[in-house]
């Protein structure tokens, strides 16, 4: 950046801005790029996110944003680029302006949703499919897993549902974070993202074993084994506190969770 | 893409010094740390919570005289959206049993309990349901589950963890109630880090005696947040969800209770009134205020509505001066700015350095010193870099980590980290990471006793809006909990409120109208107009084009 002014410039003086917060500020010399948001060109920062390049333009986000941080999805985008004809899919938080792109974002899309009561469910996948019948009209075209913004493995998901494999399933959609670009590509009108819901479900609950010392530790609040540990505690002097903080023991580190107790610890 | 030209310039000043930096550490030789009275001395001046410049006494409402941050005390002495002569509280759109305020893990949690007592419920939420900071928690969440734990070292941890300010009953509700929190979640149905034969996989964090962080792969807030929402949607029967639609002030009743809350369809523009026999605020943290000009890593709608609201009708608040700023969230890329860089990079011996590529502080300093060392560094010594963007950033040498623990550690060690900066071509084994302070956490908030109740009869509230748990610093993992375990409580406990028979007596706005003749009296000039509901990022130039507003405000004043 050069000092010299032109001298038939007027003579202004330099405010240096830093940005706060998540508003962008552009910095002198920085490049702009055009982008169509919807069809209209918008110029704005490169290196700025699909997001906070709508930000920049003027837009002021109430539906297309959530976290900011990729986690949400709140925020999916379909984009083209110039002398392409493949459709791009991604979030605006986590997606980088490229000159020019036409984007739209696609914040909620319509998928059939079925109720049920957990309670009463028997990890069987007669239940999915008597629930989610729909899952057979996938035609296995695969793009589902290319809309994923996630790089979830959609198709495999839902394939080893129709084989009746929960836990797989489960498994493999664990990434999900029910954005619903899936849904919106499916040949078949799945609501792919609401059936591994369900499954996963099925299994934390059913499949996956319970934690019995869990249970039991459950078992020894509820019989009030703590109340009055607990209760002496509150009303204990900073000091005398202070002194058992430090005094604390401290779990080993390389110890396997269940394996390591203290000796003669009232306190357990 | 990378760093730019000019980036890779500069950091050819870190690569210079750092042969000579790596065989000190080779040594086990570090940056001096600071003694404790030096730390008192930087603290004191730069870090957020403990400077007085920036910081005043808030000159209305029922914690009057109380020192807070600008944003926060100008965010409270703040005027309603609405006119309450012009609001006709005599047809409500909406009638229920508990209306809650919120849909984050402590609101749907309180959903959920509501609906088991058998009451009606409607939540209402600024964004999506689950738009929420638990949907962002990655880390794990807090509960004495193994056998070498208990909630005796769990009520321990936390309250030295708070400097032993925390509100007792809080810290007891939270440590008897956590392990109760996980059995329901696991019987939900969400995915638990487990061993084969079901054993939950607990880990120790920053300051734990005993292992206790429980966990569902990196994304321990989503999953949790999902299993949530998805039952929440199968009680549709009892529990209605109106989404994009805020809360912007409190009904009271002429004797004083609470009586429900105007909500605002964010889309339509229109106000609706919600009468409900009781009302449950749970509306998350404060990140969105951006205190000081810092990032943050919150979710878009975390403007503290809920404290607002509150305060307006005379709740008072537990610690809101207190704030956690995140030493090391990300400065480059922009698409990544106020994310979190955890703190295990400096715990495999990364450096932190200047623009110059010289150290200035030891690595591994109490969260809050660290970050004080930065802000110095950047805003006295004027020593950091600014970004393309305009943002400050200090390096964090992560190439040292292969370099002192072998090829590849950075990768196996830290392969979200790695991937997230990959993403935007930064190798992060072979590029330093540029880091500067992020604000991470309301640590305190709206004043609750251990059934989440506040003063006014039929008002509760849950979740991070609230204040007095965590005391003055907050451990990882505890938020999570908080938000279960006082989540259920609320929605229990509202609904034993609405069980024992509610009667509300004529609806009212008169708290609006006594807390804006406060402002008048106290001399508070054009206030501003809260809650704010979502933040503007709107550049300068475009909003001196918004003749519209600029004219509504010219009116206003
Ligand atoms: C990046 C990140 C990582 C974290 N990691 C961890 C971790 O590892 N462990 C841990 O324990 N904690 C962690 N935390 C903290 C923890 O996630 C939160 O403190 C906690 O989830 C807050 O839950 P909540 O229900 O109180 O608020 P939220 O989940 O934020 O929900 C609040 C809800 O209220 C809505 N709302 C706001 N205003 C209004 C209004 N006026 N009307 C109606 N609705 C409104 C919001 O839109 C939102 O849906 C992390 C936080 C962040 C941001
Ligand atoms: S599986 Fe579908 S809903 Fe889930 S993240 Fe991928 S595209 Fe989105
Ligand atoms: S898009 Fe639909 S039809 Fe195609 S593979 Fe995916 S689920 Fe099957
Ligand atoms: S805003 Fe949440 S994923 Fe983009």
């Amino acid at each position: 950046m050069s000092h010299h002014h032109d001298s038939k410039e007027p003579k202004q003086k330099k405010k240096v801005q830093v940005a706060t917060g998540d508003r962008a500020i552009l910095p002198e010399g920085a490049t702009t790029i055009p982008v169509y948001i919807m069809g209209k060109r918008y110029e704005v920062p490169e290196t700025l996110t699909i997001m906070k390049a709508m930000e920049y333009a003027g837009f002021k986000f109430l539906r297309g944003a959530g976290c900011r941080g990729g986690i949400c999805g709140a925020c999916p985008t379909v984009y083209r680029k110039p002398g392409d004809y493949k459709l791009h899919f991604g979030l605006a938080c986590q997606t980088v302006v490229e000159p020019d792109m036409y984007l739209a974002q696609i914040p909620f899309y319509p998928a059939n949703r079925a109720a049920y009561k957990i309670e009463d469910l028997e990890p069987n996948p007669e239940i999915i499919f008597s629930l989610y019948p729909e899952l057979f009209r996938c035609v296995a075209c695969n793009n589902c897993t290319k809309a994923c913004p996630m790089g979830v493995d959609v198709l495999g998901y839902i394939s080893a549902l129709k084989q009746g494999d929960i836990a797989r399933a489960a498994e493999i959609s664990f990434d999900c974070i029910q954005c619903g670009m899936c849904a919106s590509r499916c040949m078949g009108e799945l609501p792919q993202y609401h059936i591994a819901q369900l499954a996963r479900r099925m299994y934390g609950r059913a499949i996956m074993p319970r934690a019995r010392h869990l249970a039991k530790r459950v078992e020894e609040i509820e019989s009030g084994k703590y109340d009055e540990m607990l209760k002496s505690l509150q009303t204990m002097s900073h000091g005398e506190l202070e002194k058992r903080y430090k005094e604390r023991e401290r779990e080993p580190d390389m110890a396997p969770n269940g394996t390591w107790l203290p000796a003669n610890d009232p306190y357990l | 893409m990378g760093y730019t030209p000019e980036m890779k310039e500069l950091i050819k000043r870190v690569e210079a010094t750092r042969p000579a930096r790596m065989e000190k550490a080779r040594r086990g030789e570090n940056f001096p740390a600071l003694s404790l009275e030096e730390r008192a001395v930087v603290l004191e001046k730069f870090h957020p919570d403990y400077q007085k410049e920036g910081r005043r006494p808030i000159r209305t409402g029922p914690d009057k005289g109380l020192v807070l941050p600008e944003e926060i005390a100008s965010m409270l002495e703040s005027r309603s959206m609405l006119r309450p002569e012009n609001v006709d509280l005599s047809n409500p759109d909406f009638e229920t049993d508990v209306l809650i305020v919120g849909g984050g893990g402590a609101g749907t949690s309180a959903a959920l309990l509501a609906a088991d007592a058998g009451v009606r419920v409607i939540m209402t939420t600024k964004l999506r349901h689950g738009d929420a900071n638990t949907m962002m928690a990655e880390g794990g969440i807090q509960a004495a589950v193994q056998e070498s734990d208990s909630p005796y070292y769990h009520y321990m941890d936390t309250i030295g963890g708070g400097h032993f300010t925390n509100q007792s009953d809080l810290v007891a509700a939270l440590a008897h109630d956590a392990p109760l929190s996980i059995a329901w979640l696991e019987s939900l149905g969400m995915m638990f880090n487990k061993f084969p034969d079901g054993r939950l996989i607990s880990r120790h964090f920053g300051g734990s005696s005993r292992k206790r962080m429980n966990s569902a792969g990196d994304m321990t807030g989503a999953e949790i947040m999902r299993v949530l929402r998805d039952e929440a949607r199968n009680r549709g029967d009892q529990i209605t969800i109106l989404e994009f639609c805020p809360a912007v002030e409190l009904i009271l009743d002429e004797d004083g209770k609470c009586a429900g809350a105007i909500l605002y369809n964010m889309e339509t523009r229109e106000f609706f009134i919600a009468k409900a026999k009781a009302t449950i605020i749970a509306t998350g943290g404060n990140g969105r205020l951006h205190i000081k000009g810092f990032a943050c890593t919150n979710h878009y709608g975390a403007t503290m509505d809920g404290v607002v609201m509150c305060y307006r009708a005379g709740v008072g608040s537990t610690c809101l001066f207190s704030t956690q700023y995140h030493p090391t969230g990300v400065a480059y890329p922009e698409q990544n700015v106020g994310l979190l860089i955890t703190e295990k990079v400096r715990g495999l011996g990364a450096h932190v350095l200047n623009i110059d590529g010289e150290q200035f502080c030891f690595p591994l300093e109490p969260r809050d010193v660290e970050s004080a060392e930065l802000i110095k560094e950047a805003l006295e010594v004027g020593k950091a870099v600014i970004t393309p963007t305009g943002r400050y950033g200090l390096w964090l040498d992560s190439p040292m980590i292969d370099l002192l623990h072998g090829e590849g550690t950075v990768r196996r060690e830290l392969p979200a980290k790695f991937i997230q900066f990959e993403r935007h071509g930064i190798d992060i084994s072979k590029e330093p990471m540029l880091v500067y302070p992020t604000l991470h956490y309301q640590n305190g908030g709206i004043a609750i006793n251990a059934d989440c109740e506040t003063t006014i009869p039929g008002l509760y509230s849950a979740g991070e809006c609230t204040g007095g748990l965590h005391g003055e610093n907050r451990l990882m993992g505890n938020s999570l909990q908080d938000v279960i375990t006082f989540g259920r409580r609320s929605g229990a406990a509202a609904a034993r409120y609405v069980n024992g028979g509610v009667e509300l007596k004529k609806l009212t706005l008169d708290h609006v109208v006594k807390y804006e003749k406060e402002l008048v009296e106290a001399g508070v000039e054009n206030p501003m107009v809260a809650p704010i509901l979502l933040p503007d990022y709107s550049t300068d130039e475009v909003a001196s084009r918004r003749l519209l507003e600029i004219q509504g405000k010219l009116e206003a004043e």
